[in-house]
């Protein structure tokens, strides 16, 4: 047998062979802004994921002398009286007096007073994800009875810092839970409707164009006031990430079931039809590979949703509740303007959804470019 | 053909109207327990003696003993007629406390629209057109902020600049000497002169989507042949633009009334309660939290018929300029 060669394949470039894995991670990679929205958001999620390493106190220890204390910067090199230095991080210590006449409390600076940090060291301890007894923190005071406050501290004098990224851990998660929830649905309900079409397919849109019509923060708001306040704060949390997965799962079923009633008719599914291949081989095995890439585009951009909708809803009050933590509870706390003039530090959990919801829909645009393969190539 | 269209479509939201009424209705009696509960528990709080009799004298008064379907019943039948029930909290009909804030939001809704469009409709051509130059990649930027930044954020910040920088409070709606004045043409202007900013945090994320639609579908049609055949016609370049790919991308603006509406109506209540303006989602939220269950349901219908009807509005409107959706 003479093996003949077909010229197109000894072009030896490795887009030739690649498989579509392979092509969307070409395409994604030379997606500049996709690519930096990726490092971001997995940075959340180590931040997320290793909030009691990271943070240097408990985010819930109040200090009833550092009431709103202000954001001190680290300086990384220590200058000596006389012109030597050494690599030291430390921050000024900072003074509070107290206004005789309005009570009010301002900061002033003592320069000669220098609180040292260093990295690792031993400060309050804790249990990693409740189980691993440690004591070491990333960066925190060499003196564990002092504190600093890189982003400030609220009003009971507890580290904005900490809190923010304990934060990070409840918003970032419920993010993905919810979505997850929501995807389930989608997929279901969705898969359904494109797969069987006919009435089935009538009833599920129909129910799909009610939950589209309401507008959701009402429906939400509604929802959430009618969850019993003496539950446990890990049960609102779900019950919560539920309420927001029942409205969100719409938009996943709709791109579902399109993709299901564009590929029902394709030659590929009708011969395994043919072949005898049961709805479930089908479903699973031949249409749901060109499916995926286009569902984990849509989830990418279905999580920034999740994200600022429970930040909305417990900046409300309605959502999570203390001591839960996430950035919209933190929010919460910088809800009048007196408030937020005399501390806008307090803002910081606001700066990290920005971030956060940026960098994943970033992240969402150029996996969805990447996944197309209609996608005209610019390059 | 198309008044078929828009008969089919009118008759198709009567039964939307009524699973929207149920939602409303379900999700104010869904709390365990009712507003007699929580006003026997701020009775007690107070130091009242708490009379069982009274309570459930007040409990078969407002209907609150009776099954879900049955109160249901004559809560819908009462709405349908124009009679909201009684707040509990205020003691008041509620068809008296909510009409002037709906108006607000209405007016609120729809100059965020005519905003929206106004915005969003020159830029989009604009990026569209003079692609990956400077001025598009500014509104880019802009845009990917403003649909990154969640409402009541931006109103957040904009009260502290306007407090810490200008001295200024941005929240409400009308000045002090208008608040309870009755309707006149200053208090129109003093309106006028209040709503912009609301307008602006409301209209950020749906204008900064908006543009992104516009210019990618502007894209899609700027290298269609015939407006090649046009050029080489001699057409001048604006209005060859206007004329003819802006007509057809502009499709999308009109669909977006169905779903920027809802979204609108969404987020003013969040930035409402931020800016404490007098339209329906601070007096909304605060009826939930007390359980006042016939003002919080008013609330919820309302604002659900008003996105229902949008989106009504919005499909009617683009039968009318697109011939093939009421052909299909």
């Amino acid at each position: 047998m003479t093996a003949e060669i077909d010229p197109r394949a000894s072009s030896q470039s490795p887009e030739d062979f690649a498989s579509q894995w392979r092509l969307i991670w070409f395409a994604f990679r030379r997606h500049r802004l996709a690519m930096t929205g990726v490092v971001i958001v997995l940075l959340f999620y180590f931040v997320g994921a290793f909030a009691e390493i990271l943070a240097p106190y408990d985010p819930n220890s109040a200090s009833s002398k550092d009431i709103y204390h202000p954001p001190q910067m680290v300086h990384f090199i220590d200058y000596d009286d006389d012109n030597g230095w050494s690599f030291g991080p430390y921050v000024v210590a900072m003074n509070a007096e107290r206004d005789p006449f309005t009570l009010q409390t301002t900061y002033t600076e003592s320069p000669d007073e220098k609180i040292y940090l260093d990295f690792f060291a031993k400060g309050q301890p804790y249990e990693l994800w409740g189980i691993i007894p440690m004591e070491r923190h990333f960066l925190t005071t060499e003196d564990p009875n002092q504190r600093f406050f890189l982003i400030g501290a609220d009003r009971l004098g507890r580290d904005m810092l900490s809190r923010t990224i304990y934060g990070t851990r409840i918003s970032m998660s419920i993010g993905l839970i919810g979505v997850s929830m929501s995807l389930l649905l989608g997929l279901i309900l969705g898969g359904i409707s494109g797969y069987w079409g006919g009435r089935v397919d009538m009833l599920i849109q129909r129910v799909v164009e009610l939950v589209i019509s309401l507008p959701t923060i009402p429906i939400w708001l509604g929802l959430s006031a009618a969850l019993p306040q003496d539950w446990s704060p890990i049960t609102r949390y779900f019950a919560i990430t539920i309420i927001l997965s029942l409205v969100a799962w719409t938009e996943l079923a709709r791109v579902v079931r399109g993709r299901f009633l564009a590929l029902r008719t394709e030659d590929f599914v009708t011969a395994a039809r043919l072949d005898g291949c049961r709805p479930r081989r089908v479903i699973f095995r031949h249409i749901m590979p060109s499916l995926v890439s286009h569902i984990i585009a849509s989830v990418s951009l279905a999580v920034p949703v999740m994200i600022i909708a429970e930040t909305s809803l417990s900046f409300l009050g309605l959502g999570l509740t203390p001591p839960t933590i996430s950035w919209g509870v933190l929010l919460k706390e910088a809800q009048n303007v007196r408030t937020m003039s005399q501390a806008p530090w307090l803002f910081a959990p606001g700066a990290a959804v920005c971030i956060a919801v940026l960098a994943l829909n970033f992240l969402g645009d150029g996996l969805r470019d990447a996944a197309d393969p209609y996608a005209q190539d610019n390059n | 053909m198309l008044f078929a269209y828009i008969l089919r479509r009118m008759v198709w939201a009567v039964p939307l109207l009524f699973a929207v009424s149920l939602i409303a209705f379900a999700l104010i009696s869904a709390p365990p327990g009712d507003y007699i509960t929580s006003f026997a528990a701020t009775l007690s709080q107070s130091g009242d003696i708490v009379d069982q009799a009274r309570l459930d004298a007040l409990r078969e008064r407002y209907g609150l003993d009776q099954p879900f379907i049955v109160q249901y019943f004559q809560w819908i039948t009462g709405v349908v007629q124009g009679d909201f029930g009684i707040s509990f909290e205020w003691q008041q009909p509620v068809g008296q406390l909510i009409w002037e804030r709906m108006a607000l939001s209405v007016t609120l809704a729809l100059s965020t629209l005519v905003f929206t469009w106004a915005v969003a409709l020159p830029i989009g051509i604009y990026s569209a057109v003079r692609k990956y130059s400077i001025g598009d990649y500014i509104f880019t930027t802009i845009g990917f902020i403003g649909l990154a930044t969640p409402n009541f954020l931006f109103a957040l910040v904009l009260m502290y600049v306007a407090v810490a920088y200008f001295g200024a409070d941005v929240s409400g709606l009308f000045s002090q000497q208008y608040q309870d004045a009755p309707w006149s043409f200053a208090k129109l202007v003093d309106l006028a002169k209040h709503i912009w900013i609301p307008v602006v945090i409301l209209g950020t994320s749906a204008t900064a989507s908006l543009v992104r639609v516009m210019r990618a579908n502007l894209l899609d049609e700027l290298h269609r042949p015939y407006v090649t055949t046009a050029r080489a016609k001699g057409l001048s370049e604006w209005r060859l633009i206007l004329k003819y790919p802006v007509r057809i991308a502009i499709n999308p603006f009109v669909s977006t009334i169905g779903w920027a509406f809802p979204q609108l109506i969404s987020g003013a209540v969040i930035t409402a309660f931020v800016l404490s303006l007098p339209t329906a989602g601070p007096l909304m939220l605060q009826a939930l939290l007390a359980q006042d269950m016939y003002l919080a349901g008013a609330f919820i219908l309302l604002l659900c018929c008003l996105s229902v009807v949008g989106m009504l509005v919005s499909d009617i409107l683009l039968a009318v300029i697109d011939p093939r959706i009421r052909f299909r």
